[in-house]
């Protein structure tokens, strides 16, 4: 592509301006963090991160993560599958209905968490009763997290399902398969590598969320309170150093699930 | 008859984790009534944070819409950049994706806080970054980045480069061949992206809480207080602002799907 | 226009796709590139194009040098394989496209527009759009607008490949009527032999980067320069060891010698049929294959085998028969030169006793 415009000076100035926008807005800003968490050296980056209450909080995360993405693959290749293999009154809408998560605010999703399964609401009494807490206690984050990753896993495998070839599936038909075993052999297959790829997203996101999670999670340290909203409670008491160890740690892992992502999806695709 | 236990099954968890809680919403903003809804909203606070909100969803589309489409344009069709570094510079795109939005706050706060270098240089010019509206800007620029550039990259790789060539060797520089036939092509991606950048950066909360301070009156946005309010067990007032938000995310909803389909037609 | 190109190269990386070209083409000339897939005669026609930069060389155009020219000022017209037409533009507006950019009136506009469209024979189909019409359709309008800027030099890189075969045909002699009447010195790329011998005035054979030979199809043809050209047009047998053909044992006398032999010189005849017996050889009828204007006959002469043709107006041979063999003239090549001979023995021999 040529110059924008005619002239050497006009491309040169736009190259350089985007680029420059580019670096400055997002490799400076993550350079900064890892640079300024050692800023004070090694070993206060070290008592940061082995803080017992951080410790806790990104296992907690990791935890909570793990199980919300889990279930988001068994829910997400059912829901997927619904939608793309039948024909019912509504399919349209409730596909629609699917980028909800990614329309809407995380903190809005989590008032409505609140609202829904807090204790003055219908389903929180009830539970109440039954002897286990929803919100304030692990099950809303979890809740919350399903919440904001329930796309991922769903748009995944729908494209994955559309292109895969039915012949595939009628051979073993008429081989004498049943429709669980030609399910677990044929389709799922086709469909894992979008399986893994909408998990891995999900995992990724779970671990980050912080709006929908702080609004119903009580934030109790040791017990409901997620790496996230640590670190925000660290830049809140004037800790930003602390805040910055922990991001790292959290920050390393992300960047790490990201980097296997494009490794897998450039080696199916060849690239 | 599996089937139908399928579709029911999908009716249920869509009920339970989608709609009904969007239902909440709007039948709890009217606990005490209409005259309960209009106070919350008409709060100088909520006003204050509704226009801030709407501030910085027009500022960051905006901004990042530009630099998004010459980003992609860069990476997909530039010559001056070789293979490896643009390779590179694409997974760095990524980048926010992975971050949360708290620590997407912080990095700011660590590098244009009023304790930093930077910080103090643009105060003594009159400028306040952290703590202001810059700083919210800058925060949400962050988060909202890769969504244009990831919509509008794979729509340039797909129509590929020849029209562009064609237009070259009729005579036509960049920026005729750009409106004339790049522009037609990637017109839905970037209308896509559009919507999608508003929709979060309407929606933006922890990198936005971090860096404003979520001062009342001065450094609000809808989500933050919103946040507020539930602190604060205001939650009538809470609900009236999230309904607010809720309609306008609705309607982007709509907005995405219809941009989805046109996109797909060529 | 007078084009001159002196020791053009191109590498990617490690790969040279173009090894030091060099040749002049004349104005108004219809020069054909021709070579197998990969050999560099794509990347010779973008560089003239000014779509790829050379690594060393120089494009000159009237001789002027256009090397730092970028394609919108080498006044060149393209014709991409695919096309390339503006999907979201009529066919009017594409052929428009280089005239609204020199922003030109838009009656002169018109007039030249609907001129093309008559000429390309497209009358009727202005408004419609890329996806409304067939593939040769789709060329014409890529022809139309290729020329409406009166370029000097048109380029067109493997115009018909993307085409049915039976159009084809009609298509390529449209394109070379279309470019005579046009007067406009012209280059094409093309893989396949026959299209290039029948559009090209001349013909440039680039393989593996390099030019091996420039000239009319007819000297190509009968005076191929190296043994790659030699095999390329046409269809050959490559033989080894020389000593088995009758009448060429002695090119043996020149180590590693081979011979490639052309099925047109190739005469077979049944004991009897040939006049000058004592220059044939005997063989055996292999195979023969149904190409439907002929028979393809597969001769085992000893352990090497024979490519020819065979009239359908002759007698039919079977699998197994044994015929003789003449080998009018073979092309002979070593390491370090290759030169073209003449069956020694179809010199009569007594004629000089007589």
């Amino acid at each position: 592509m040529n110059a924008m415009f005619r002239g050497k000076g006009w491309s040169f100035g736009f190259r350089s301006t985007i680029m420059l926008y580019f670096f400055l807005l997002i490799v400076l800003p993550i350079a900064g963090i890892y640079t300024q968490s050692f800023s004070l050296g090694w070993l206060t980056f070290w008592e940061s991160v082995s803080d017992p209450l951080a410790l806790k909080s990104v296992l907690l995360t990791v935890k909570l993560a793990v199980i919300a993405t889990l279930i988001n693959m068994l829910l997400g290749t059912m829901i997927g599958w619904v939608l793309i293999r039948y024909r019912f009154p509504g399919r349209r809408l409730l596909n629609s209905l699917v980028d909800l998560p990614f329309a809407l605010p995380t903190a809005v999703g989590g008032l409505m968490i609140l609202l829904l399964l807090g204790p003055n609401s219908l389903v929180g009494g009830l539970a109440d009763k039954l002897g286990f807490q929803i919100v304030f206690h692990e099950p809303a984050i979890i809740v919350a997290m399903l919440f904001v990753t329930f796309p991922f896993v769903i748009r995944a495998i729908q494209p994955l399902l559309e292109e895969m070839d039915k012949s595939e599936e009628e051979a073993a038909y008429t081989l004498g398969a049943s429709r669980t075993k030609t399910f677990f052999s044929v389709i799922l297959p086709t469909i894992l590598p979008g399986i893994s790829s909408g998990a891995m997203l999900a995992f990724s996101r779970a671990l980050a969320e912080f709006g929908a999670v702080v609004l119903v999670a009580g934030n109790i340290p040791g017990k409901t309170l997620i790496a996230s909203v640590y670190i925000f409670g660290e830049i809140e008491s004037s800790n930003p150093q602390g805040a910055a160890a922990v991001s790292v740690l959290l920050l390393t892992l992300s960047f790490l699930i990201l980097w296997t992502v494009n490794l897998i999806q450039s080696r199916r695709t060849g690239l | 008859m599996m089937r139908r236990l399928w579709i029911t099954l999908t009716y249920i968890v869509f009920g339970i984790l989608l709609i009904t809680p969007l239902i909440k919403i709007f039948t709890g903003t009217w606990a005490d009534g209409w005259s309960g809804f209009v106070a919350g909203i008409t709060r100088q606070e909520s006003l204050h944070a509704l226009m801030m909100t709407a501030i910085i969803v027009v500022v960051v589309t905006a901004l990042n819409t530009v630099f998004g489409i010459m980003l992609a344009l860069y990476l997909v069709r530039a010559e001056w950049i070789g293979r490896r570094v643009k390779r590179l510079l694409n997974s760095l795109v990524d980048l926010p994706f992975a971050v949360s939005p708290v620590i997407g706050g912080l990095m700011i706060v660590l590098i244009l806080g009023p304790s930093t270098v930077l910080g103090t240089l643009f105060e003594d010019a009159g400028i306040k970054i952290v703590y202001a509206l810059p700083g919210m800007i800058l925060a949400t620029l962050f988060v909202t980045f890769p969504l244009m550039v990831r919509e509008v990259m794979p729509v340039l790789q797909e129509i590929g480069a020849q029209q562009e060539e064609a237009a070259s060797t009729l005579g036509a520089y960049s920026w005729y061949t750009f409106w004339k036939v790049t522009w037609p092509s990637i017109r839905w991606g970037v209308i896509y992206g559009v919507v999608l950048t508003v929709a979060r950066s309407l929606g933006e909360f922890g990198a936005v809480l971090v860096v404003s301070g979520n001062i009342m009156n001065k450094t609000q946005t809808a989500t933050t207080l919103v946040y507020q309010d539930v602190e604060n067990f205001n939650v009538v007032a809470a609900n009236g602002v999230a309904l607010v938000l809720a309609v306008f995310s609705v309607a982007l909803l709509l907005l995405m799907e219809w941009a989805k389909k046109r996109k797909e037609v060529h | 226009m007078h084009i001159e190109v002196r020791n053009l190269s191109k590498s990617f990386g490690d790969f040279h796709a173009v090894k030091d070209v060099s040749f002049e083409i004349e104005k108004g000339h219809l020069i054909g590139l021709l070579g197998p897939s990969g050999g560099g005669k794509t990347s010779i026609l973008r560089m003239l194009a000014g779509l790829e930069t050379p690594s060393s060389g120089d494009i000159i155009f009237h001789g002027q040098r256009v090397n730092d020219l970028p394609p919108q000022e080498r006044g060149i017209g393209f014709v991409f394989q695919n096309y390339a037409l503006f999907k979201h533009m009529t066919v009017y507006d594409n052929i428009a496209f280089g005239l609204n950019v020199k922003k030109q009136s838009k009656e002169k506009i018109r007039e030249r527009v609907m001129y093309l469209v008559e000429l390309t024979g497209l009358k009727g189909f202005e408004h419609r759009y890329a996806h409304q019409l067939s593939g040769g359709q789709r060329q014409r309008v890529a022809f139309a607008r290729a020329l409406a800027p009166e370029p000097q030099l048109l380029l067109l890189d493997e115009p018909f490949a993307a085409i049915d075969a039976k159009i084809r045909t009609e298509l390529r002699t449209w394109l070379k009527e279309m470019i005579e009447r046009v007067g406009i010195t012209s280059i094409f790329v093309t893989h396949d032999q026959e299209e290039a011998i029948e559009v090209a005035d001349e013909i440039m054979i680039i393989s593996k980067g390099k030019l091996e030979q420039k000239g009319s199809p007819w000297d190509i043809y009968k005076n191929p320069e190296t043994p790659f050209v030699a095999s390329f047009i046409g269809e050959s047998t490559i033989v080894d060891d020389v000593t088995v053909l009758k009448g060429f044992e002695d090119a043996a006398d020149r180590i590693g010698t081979k011979a490639l032999i052309r099925p047109e010189y190739i005469e077979i005849g049944r004991p009897g049929e040939i006049k000058l017996a004592s220059a044939t050889m005997e063989a055996k009828v292999k195979h023969l294959h149904f190409r439907g204007s002929e028979w393809m006959v597969e001769l085992m002469v000893g352990e090497t085998k024979l490519i020819t043709y065979r009239s359908l107006e002759k007698e039919v041979l079977h699998p197994g028969e044994m015929v003789r063999v003449l080998l009018h003239r073979a092309y002979l090549f070593n390491d370090n030169e290759s030169w073209i001979e003449e069956n020694k023995l179809k010199v009569d021999p007594m004629s000089t006793y007589i």
